[in-house]
């Protein structure tokens, strides 16, 4: 009898946590908390920061490489995680070359209990990429990995362009199923 | 599939004015007007039933309850977490009020529009149909919005749309019939209908401007029949078949005034001459190539890479494939098949079934690369990497089976491979495929750093044979931007393709049978 009703009032408890952390998700889809926004009420949390890897292109163009810089905390793994993409998709210091189009910009970003993260980025992800199929594999692979590199809880990412699930940026790059952290594309690879 | 309709009663009625009295008030606080819009027709092998839908904030919306009705769906809404679970041959979908998306099975899928609460149901994008609900009955729904059509399985539903033309003494009606499907075209009359071997037909049937020959056209006489009248002049008919664009068909019906005599009229546009070379006969030995299919990449609207003189990757890949045809075609003997021949948007997928449905030994995409640095150049060549697609994808390379029971006891093992990773069982002959043409490349062109290399490009997925990605250069470079541009660099690229593909057919018609074949029950095709 007793551990029927701790069952049920676990259950209870993990469907309510569940709701809360939906309705918590749904309400910031669109609201990426740019680094520099102003927190009024807690100066001090707005100030704060995290050393993330990020990943911008190699001199010579053949590979992604790791850049260690200064994103602003985020509190929760999802609030981290729009930090850190949000940083990934803003314009890299000189002499730095990002892979990701002008323009390009976080409408939202979802995150299940699977650790799959969803980014959804503005329509200039496709309007404004190159072309290429190297550079959409780098456009792609900066974000991937920026994320599962920095957030061990997140292990696989989808990207989707103006809310839609996208066959590619660029068409290359298979986006209809979430892609894992692949460092192949990096410098240390041997090239 | 489609239950018949439940009996109607007061209960009905009453919920209906309750329904409309909520939606109302529903709007009223959205700020939204619901639209009326004509109903979906829902064609499935059991008839044909209507599925209402309503626009809502610029969206089309139908409702949950309408969707349960026809495809016997169990729909709860869980009270205290606020989602709705819809649940359908044991598989369920959740939908969440205030988000566009759904969960099918735990993977998230992107909706127009949130649900909506409707009274005691619920209204969803009609997007839900084909985006969830397909998913989750695993069978095809396909939603054809213009035409307010909703087809069910393996329903045959032609999009046959046409023109007529005056000619003169003759009216001549051309149908598009996509995809092609077999019809009979007989004279009933004063009439000629035209039958199609289908459960119904998607028409957009033209007005005639020559009323003295053709009346009038119309569908009718059966589900999928064109009727054309005879105008008060014509005496006869004439009707041929002709090939259509991406395995559409072409039905050219003249309809001939009753004076007028056959040998003067202009003949029916022949079918074209054979653009491929003569059948090439079957003697080749067991290890040969036949057909290989050259994608030439982008086209159209997607213009791919742009070079800093402006030269578009798409108008190179085109020039080079042609190029690569004809050299093909003379120097090895094969078929060869472009997926475009022209400066036409086709889609990633038709690239791929375009190769599956001819049969093609090989498949060989053309591209130019590009970079934000613009010191980048070299050529590369990819193949598949099965990485991204899971553990599937590895067992199917791996040629593992699975074992499913047989009625009457047992199992069986069999090779259950979904059509999209096609690509995985060919694996290992695409990486051969991809280190000869990078080894005949580089005797030839300049090759990148990481010249041979693995990538999850949908493009090569669902090719059902050994296929590969080639970037000829970087058009980023205003050097090889150049050399891209150059009748010699794309001789050069073609020799060095053509010389690779011999030395691949070589090299898997002298490979021992035993030696080297992957060992896969039920097998591959092997060369």
């Amino acid at each position: 009898m007793s551990p029927r009703v701790v069952a049920v009032a676990v259950a209870i408890a993990a469907i309510a946590g569940g709701w809360w952390l939906a309705v918590r998700t749904r309400g910031t889809p669109s609201a990426p908390a740019p680094a520099a926004a102003p927190a009024a009420a807690d100066p001090a949390a707005a100030a704060r920061k995290i050393t993330a890897t990020l990943y911008y292109v190699s001199d010579d163009g053949m590979a992604l490489v790791g850049v260690q810089r200064e994103v602003p905390y985020g509190e929760g793994v999802l609030e981290q995680a729009r930090q850190i993409v949000t940083a990934q998709l803003s314009a890299a210091p000189p002499p730095l070359v990002s892979a990701i189009p002008q323009g390009a910009t976080l409408r939202a970003l979802y995150l299940t209990d699977r650790g799959d993260a969803f980014v959804d980025l503005s329509a200039e992800a496709r309007t404004m990429h190159s072309g290429g199929a190297l550079d959409e594999l780098f456009t792609v692979y900066s974000i991937v990995n920026a994320l599962t590199t920095n957030l061990p809880a997140v292990a696989r990412v989808q990207i989707l362009v103006d809310g839609k699930e996208v066959d590619t940026l660029a068409g290359h790059v298979d986006l209809r199923h979430p892609l894992q952290k692949n460092m192949k594309w990096m410098r240390s690879d041997k090239g | 599939m489609v239950p018949r309709p439940a009996g109607r009663g007061v209960s009905l009625f009453v919920v209906l004015v309750f329904r409309t009295a909520v939606l109302l008030l529903a709007c009223a606080l959205v700020g939204a007007q619901p639209a009326t819009t004509p109903p979906y027709s829902v064609l499935s092998s059991e008839g044909r039933r209507q599925l209402p839908a309503r626009i809502v904030a610029g969206q089309e919306m139908v409702a949950l309850e309408d969707l349960a009705g026809l495809f016997q769906l169990t729909v709860r809404e869980d009270s205290l977490a606020g989602g709705i679970s819809v649940s359908a041959r044991g598989q369920t979908i959740v939908l969440t009020p205030g988000q566009s998306l759904a969960t099918v099975s735990g993977r998230l899928v992107p909706l127009p529009a949130a649900p909506i609460r409707e009274g005691r149901t619920w209204l969803v994008p009609i997007d839900f149909v084909s985006r969830a609900l397909a998913l989750s009955l695993g069978t095809r729904l396909e939603v054809r919005k213009p035409s307010r059509l909703i087809l069910v399985g393996d329903i045959r539903v032609p999009r046959v749309s046409g023109t007529v033309e005056p000619q003169g003494a003759l009216a001549r009606l051309t149908l598009d019939v996509a995809p092609q499907t077999p019809h009979a075209v007989a004279q009933e009359g004063t009439r000629v209908v035209i039958k199609f071997e289908a459960d119904g037909l998607d028409a957009a049937l033209p007005a005639s401007p020559a009323p003295d020959l053709i009346q009038g056209i119309r569908t009718g006489d059966g589900p999928a029949s064109v009727v054309v009248e005879f105008g008060p002049r014509a005496g006869s008919f004439r009707a041929s078949d002709l090939p259509g664009e991406r395995g559409a068909g072409r039905i050219v019906v003249d309809i001939l005034a009753a004076t007028t005599t056959p040998a003067p009229i202009t003949p029916v546009t022949p079918p074209p001459a054979p653009t491929e070379p003569p059948p090439v006969l079957d003697i080749t030995p067991s290890g040969g190539i036949r057909t290989i299919v050259i994608d030439a990449g982008h086209g159209g609207d997607e213009h791919g890479a742009r070079g800093p003189q402006g030269t578009l990757e798409k108008n190179v890949t085109l020039g080079v494939a042609r190029r690569l045809k004809a050299a093909l075609e003379a120097g090895l003997g094969v078929r060869v098949i472009l997926t475009r021949d022209t400066d036409a948007t086709v889609g990633l997928d038709e690239r791929a079934a375009l190769a599956n449905n001819n049969k093609a030994d090989l498949f060989i995409s053309l591209h130019a690369n590009a970079s934000v640095r613009p010191s980048a150049s070299g050529a590369e060549v990819f193949y598949l990497s099965l990485d991204e697609y899971g553990d599937q994808a590895q067992r199917i390379a791996k040629g593992e089976t699975e074992a499913l029971p047989v009625i009457g006891g047992g199992v069986r093992d069999i090779e259950v491979i979904l059509w999209e990773m096609a690509q995985a069982r060919y694996i290992e002959q695409s990486a051969v495929l991809a280190q000869t043409i990078e080894s005949a490349l580089r005797e030839r062109v300049p090759m990148s750093p990481r010249a041979i290399q693995q990538a999850p490009f949908r493009v090569l997925v669902g090719a059902n044979m050994p296929a590969v990605l080639v970037e000829m250069g970087f058009i980023t470079n205003a050097d090889q931007e150049k050399q891209l541009n150059s009748e010699g660099f794309q001789a050069t690229i073609v020799h060095g393709l053509v010389d690779s593909i011999a030395r691949y057919r070589d090299r898997q018609s002298t490979r021992p049978a035993a030696a080297g074949a992957s060992p896969r029950p039920g097998g591959g095709r092997q060369f």
